[in-house]
């Protein structure tokens, strides 16, 4: 294990730099998996199911194969792919292992399922090959929602999974809990349920693959988070050594979990590659996206809340179901949502007795994965809405309630098992309600228009180090990073990092990173990610890990690095290893006579070009390879969120009058960054509290295939944000960085129902669910102000 | 076999003979025939703004016009914006400087959208350009810094003090 450390760095970690992937994406010079163009490629679309629940009777592609521009088609049997698995290591009782298949073979489970792939010259041929596909289905009945789904004698998504669970585990169950909750003064429940969104990145997925004879290898250029994970799925259903794929990940434009599962499509899309011999590029068009991709969130809620007369909790129970559409997700199974729920509900308040049930049930849905804050926007909306109601229960203040619950003294061990590092739960609170105070929101408020506040508090696990997700029980585990560098003839550096930045901006701020810990201008620094064949081995970017723990694997072995610089040069200056230090203009100097000094250029120059001078013992070549596992539980960023709601009696729509993020995610390497991807987070959890939801109807067809449909808000729609940054620092990273991505959209639903429902005081009515509907807002109102 | 028509346009001041399907879009001209991948595509339906260029100086969704249509326009994308050298133009600028993108994705038609509004309106508002802003979308930054970035680079237009 990693020793814990903390350590503030230079010159350039805190700066807000120009960020170095500007120039060439303001000029059009990104280059995004659609911008590949590779001689003779040809372009994919699928055959997708019309029905939500059917077995698949024939595939007929003749008719396809006559379109002109269609060179090829193939159905699962034609291309005869392993099924793509994800395994938990858990009791049959607790897990049910089910596979999906890279193309429905027997049984379609949603519409949309990719059943059949078209590769054509160009992509207009491919649809008009698409259409000429006939598929027979025997029609199923389908299970739309989880209730249906959990219903005596259901019919079966898998007919493996009984009563249609994949995850069913029960766990904490603090002994003498039932107690605590009968002899409580008071006992709050809050029912709710989530409506189901797309994460949306606004690239859609896509991929380009070809075989290359010099390499003997199947290149697969594809917008994943997740590439060397890409690389070992589609090695084994395609049956491939791992050293016969390379994934390389171009520009992406963006993710937010979405692009961190994989895909069946790009899969198919390799093999139809690799059949034909010629590059297929395969781009997911915005109907497949709103149809066919990994959705997140559609979860639904039981809560009970045990509360002394004081107001400090007394205990927690809860029931947790999520409907996890039609196929478990890799890696992370259907399990990543009811599980990440169970194991961090307390969130950020001193629970002393829980219990939780979580489920994922499998429906006739597009199948669902992560998507940015991964269940903690549900649990954390939950744990808002008791306390905001056993404050009113209680006649206490929200905010006070709040301060007597949180949790002040770190290392906190909580009744999850999770140990908490330090943060400022109660500081960001009172920060937060501050800065609404000073600015007389209050007042505001009590002025007769129809106002409310409304908080939300949180922590996140941001350092998921290999030890959180073995709590997990996941069969693969993620968490550490490796990173390599090395020092050119020059003096300059690149540094591989095994994290993907789709937006977060690594090639700056692990930049910052390197040039703090070598001393030496981010200008020398190059940062290389997406590649499979150049990274020796990562785990992507998911869960806010990229500057936890690929920031600290990059700093660890830039200090190697810096460790071999002054080996030579103390050999070179025939001086002492520890009288040399490296003096942070890119050389290393004598600590005690700074004039003499080698310049990272003269060193490189020895360690290269002229080896022999290189002191015995040391091999020529400037690199070094550091890894980095978080320990423990991990790190946790917090923040508190406020915002002032005002609702329109007329047509019940919530518009939003002010937002203030309190953040703290310890040392921020960029401000700038943290900011932005606040603010981006907090749209997107706005999104989820008042607009986006993926809805069908009885017989599981999609009600919401466009964005006609589906309500994504623009700039009408999202207020300015004020952010303010407190700062504290994390023991177990390099630079005492948290994590920044998934804040935003954690706090942000809690705290715009927690403020509807404060402007809906007086009218005896209560929301829970989100998205909000005006119609509900509407009518909550109507006998109090129509 | 699909009918073949021959297509004259004009891109960034550069005549273009093309022999296409009537009904490619000038989305995919631009993109996958000229080579100017800069402009993007997100939804093809019209609602994102990704693919927005300038014909005659107007904003206008390349993924709702076949490029037939336009044979006689003068289209804008965003390669036109920064010099030949590759130094940006202030609009550009002021996108960097205010972190008013992320994955960068929808950046072109924001870019190009504001382009067009600008020179139309140079006198906007910020609450002008918040409205025109809400025309395109962005899934990462949250649409304020856009914003920013739009205002700010018209209020130096204004003031003669470009980037
Ligand atoms: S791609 Fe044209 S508006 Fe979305
Ligand atoms: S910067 Fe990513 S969509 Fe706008």
């Amino acid at each position: 294990m990693n020793e814990p450390h903390f350590r503030r760095d230079g010159a350039w970690v805190g700066a807000s730099v120009p960020r170095r992937e500007d120039p060439r994406l303001l000029a059009g010079r990104g280059r995004f998996v659609d911008d590949v163009a590779l001689p003779g490629m040809l372009h994919a679309q699928f055959v997708r199911s019309t029905v939500a629940h059917g077995r698949i009777v024939a595939v007929d592609l003749d008719e396809v194969r006559a379109v002109p521009g269609v060179v090829a088609a193939f159905s699962a049997a034609d291309l005869g792919l392993g099924d793509v698995t994800a395994l938990l290591d858990r009791p049959p009782h607790e897990f049910v292992p089910t596979s999906m298949p890279v193309l429905a073979r027997d049984k379609v489970r949603f519409v949309g399922e990719p059943v059949a792939i078209v590769v054509a010259r160009d992509p207009y041929a491919a649809e008009d090959g698409v259409e000429a596909a006939v598929v027979e289905y025997e029609d199923l009945d389908p299970v739309v929602t989880d209730t249906a789904a959990l219903a005596d004698g259901a019919p079966l998504v898998h007919a493996e999974a009984p009563r249609n669970t994949l995850v069913d585990v029960s766990l904490f169950a603090t002994e003498g809990i039932d107690e605590v909750f009968a002899e409580a003064p008071c006992v709050v429940r809050v029912r709710t349920k989530t409506g189901r969104q797309n994460a949306l990145p606004l690239e859609t997925r896509g991929v380009v693959a070809s075989w290359d004879d010099r390499d003997e290898q199947l290149h697969v250029q594809t917008n994943t988070q997740i590439p060397h994970q890409v690389r070992t799925v589609l090695a084994s259903c395609a049956g491939l050594a791992e050293k016969q794929v390379r994934v390389t990940v171009p520009d992406m434009g963006g993710g937010f979990g979405q692009k961190c599962v994989v895909g069946r499509e790009e899969i198919a899309a390799a093999a139809a590659a690799l059949r034909l011999r010629r590059p297929v590029k395969w781009i997911e068009d915005r109907r497949d996206a709103l149809t066919a991709a990994f959705l997140a969130r559609e979860q639904r809620y039981d809560v009970r809340a045990a509360f002394d007369a004081d107001g400090h909790i007394l205990g927690l129970d809860a029931d947790v179901v999520c409907d996890m559409g039609a196929y478990s997700c890799y890696p992370f199974t259907a399990g990543i949502e009811p599980l990440m729920a169970s194991a961090e509900m307390p969130s950020v308040y001193k629970v002393p007795a829980y219990r939780v049930r979580g489920r994922a049930i499998t429906t006739n849905k597009a199948p669902t994965g992560p998507y940015r804050g991964v269940s903690r926007p549900q649990y954390v909306m939950v744990m808002e809405r008791l306390m905001e109601r056993a404050a009113r229960e209680l006649g206490i203040d929200p905010v006070e309630i709040r301060r007597r619950n949180v949790i002040t003294v770190f290392p906190y061990t909580g009744v999850n098992r999770i140990t908490y590092d330090p943060g400022s739960y109660r500081e960001s609170l009172d920060l937060c309600e501050q800065v609404l105070r000073d600015e007389g929101w209050y007042d505001v408020r009590d002025s007769g228009r129809v106002i409310g506040i409304g908080y939300s508090c949180f922590s996140e696990r941001t350092g998921y180090g290999s030890g959180a997700f073995a709590q997990r029980k996941m069969r693969v585990v993620p968490g550490f990073d490796i990173s390599e560098i090395r020092m050119d003839v020059s003096g300059t550096v690149s540094a591989t990092t095994g994290t993907m930045s789709h937006g977060q901006s690594h090639e700056t701020t692990m930049a910052q990173i390197v040039a703090d810990r070598l001393g030496l201008d981010i200008a020398q620094v190059k940062i290389v990610q997406g590649d499979t064949d150049r990274i020796t081995y990562g785990w992507g970017s998911f869960a806010s890990r990229s500057i936890t723990i690929g920031g600290s694997a990059v700093a660890a072995a830039s200090e190697k690095l810096g460790d071999q610089l002054r080996e030579i040069a103390a050999h070179l200056l025939d001086a002492d290893v520890d009288g040399c230090e490296l003096d942070g203009a890119g050389g290393v100097r004598l600590r005690d006579d700074p004039a003499r000094r080698l310049s990272f250029a003269e060193l490189a120059d020895v360690a290269y070009l002229r080896a022999h001078l290189l002191p015995k013992g040391v091999g020529p070549g400037l690199s070094a390879t550091a890894s980095f596992d978080v320990p423990g539980d991990g790190t946790f960023s917090n923040a508190t969120h406020g915002v002032v709601v005002e609702l329109d009696p007329g047509t019940g729509g919530v518009e939003i009058l002010r937002y203030v993020c309190v953040e703290d995610c310890g040392v921020a390497i960029h401000p700038q960054i943290v900011e932005g991807q606040c603010r981006g987070g907090i749209a997107q959890g706005i999104a989820g509290a008042l607009f986006e939801q993926v809805t069908y109807d009885d017989a599981g067809q999609p009600l919401a295939p466009s964005l006609m449909e589906y309500k994504v808000p623009t700039a009408a729609e999202i207020p300015d944000i004020v952010i303010h940054h407190l700062e504290t620092p994390c023991a177990f990273t390099a630079n005492g960085a948290k994590g920044a991505g998934e804040g935003g959209t954690i706090g942000a639903p809690a705290a715009v129902l927690n403020a509807v429902n404060d402007a809906l005081r007086g009218t005896g009515v209560e929301l829970d669910d989100t998205p909000i509907s005006r119609e509900a807002v509407h009518r909550a109102l109507e006998g109090t102000h129509g | 076999m699909a009918e073949i028509q021959l297509v004259e346009l004009t891109v960034n001041g550069e005549r273009r003979d093309l022999a296409i399907e009537p009904r490619r879009t000038l989305v995919d001209v631009l993109r996958h025939d000229l080579g100017l991948t800069g402009t993007h595509v997100g939804c093809e339906h019209g609602i994102c703004g990704a693919c927005t260029v300038l014909v005659d100086g107007a904003p206008v969704r390349a993924c709702l016009v076949f490029a037939a249509q336009v044979e006689d326009a003068d289209i804008r994308t965003v390669e036109s914006l920064s010099a030949p050298d590759g130094s940006l133009s202030d609009l550009q600028q002021e996108f960097s400087a205010h972190h008013g993108l992320q994955c960068g994705f929808c950046t072109p038609g924001f870019l190009m959208l504001a382009e067009g509004f600008l020179a139309e309106r140079p006198d906007a508002t910020k609450e002008e350009i918040r409205e025109v802003v809400a025309s395109n979308l962005c899934r990462c930054t949250g649409y304020q810094t856009i914003v920013e970035a739009v205002d700010t680079c018209a209020a130096r237009r204004r003031e003669g003090t470009c980037a």
